[in-house]
């Protein structure tokens, strides 16, 4: 299994996530796509801001990915996270996970992202026109 | 004793109001120095949870951490 790990301080490159999966025994590729949305709990958000511990979340997504081979077979990943400044509607997360079948391509991706909300050391900052919150961090 | 350095992240940061935070920490048990932390800057008691990296992984509450570890605060993440 190869696993193609970047933190990404520009917009994501989607076709190179893509085509770092390809595998010609593969039947089927699955990507998930998280994007930046617009509205939180009836405030408009005008940007998110997220940082990362990058050493330890480059190691927590490796971990994911090996995770994923154990429990799937799968043949890759790719997990690329973005830091910075996002605007509406960017991409702040791609995940994409080749199978020689579909079914567990869908199951792998899921669980890539599901994870990666647990534990990977990055942190999500939404910003508004009159303050800005740290995502999740209180109760 | 030499100090360490912890790394602060996201709210833990702005709680502290630094990026760093130099603190003694050595033979420490990752809860003493939660606790000590905790009863520096209260806030970050009020947090939904408080982890602690030891050299970049995660580290148990009984973990013990050393002058030359690298300490990070692992405040709520919220990737993805």
């Amino acid at each position: 299994m190869k696993a193609f790990i970047q933190i990404e301080h520009d917009a994501i490159q989607q076709q190179e996530c893509v085509d770092a999966v390809r595998k010609h025994s593969s039947g089927a590729i699955s990507v998930f796509i998280g994007t930046v949305r617009s509205a939180t709990a009836g405030k408009t958000v005008k940007l998110l801001s997220f940082e990362a511990y990058e050493p330890m979340a480059l190691k927590e997504m490796q971990k994911i990915a090996d995770a994923a081979s154990e429990k799937w077979p799968i043949d890759h990943v790719s997990i690329v996270h973005r830091v910075g400044e996002l605007a509406i509607g960017e991409e702040a997360v791609v995940i994409a996970v080749s199978s020689p079948h579909r079914k567990e391509a869908f199951a792998a991706c899921q669980f890539c992202i599901d994870t990666l909300k647990q534990t990977v050391p990055i942190w999500k900052k939404e910003v508004y026109e009159d303050g800005a919150t740290w995502v999740a961090a209180h109760p | 004793m030499t100090s360490s350095r912890i790394i602060l992240f996201g709210i833990t940061r702005e709680i502290v109001g630094q990026d760093e935070l130099p603190m003694e920490v050595d033979g420490s048990s990752v809860a003493e120095l939660k606790e000590r932390l905790k009863g520096e800057y209260p806030d970050l008691g009020t947090l939904q949870y408080l982890a602690v990296a030891v050299n970049e992984e995660y580290a148990n509450d009984d973990t013990i951490v050393h002058a030359d570890d690298t300490i990070a605060l692992i405040p709520p993440v919220s990737g993805g």
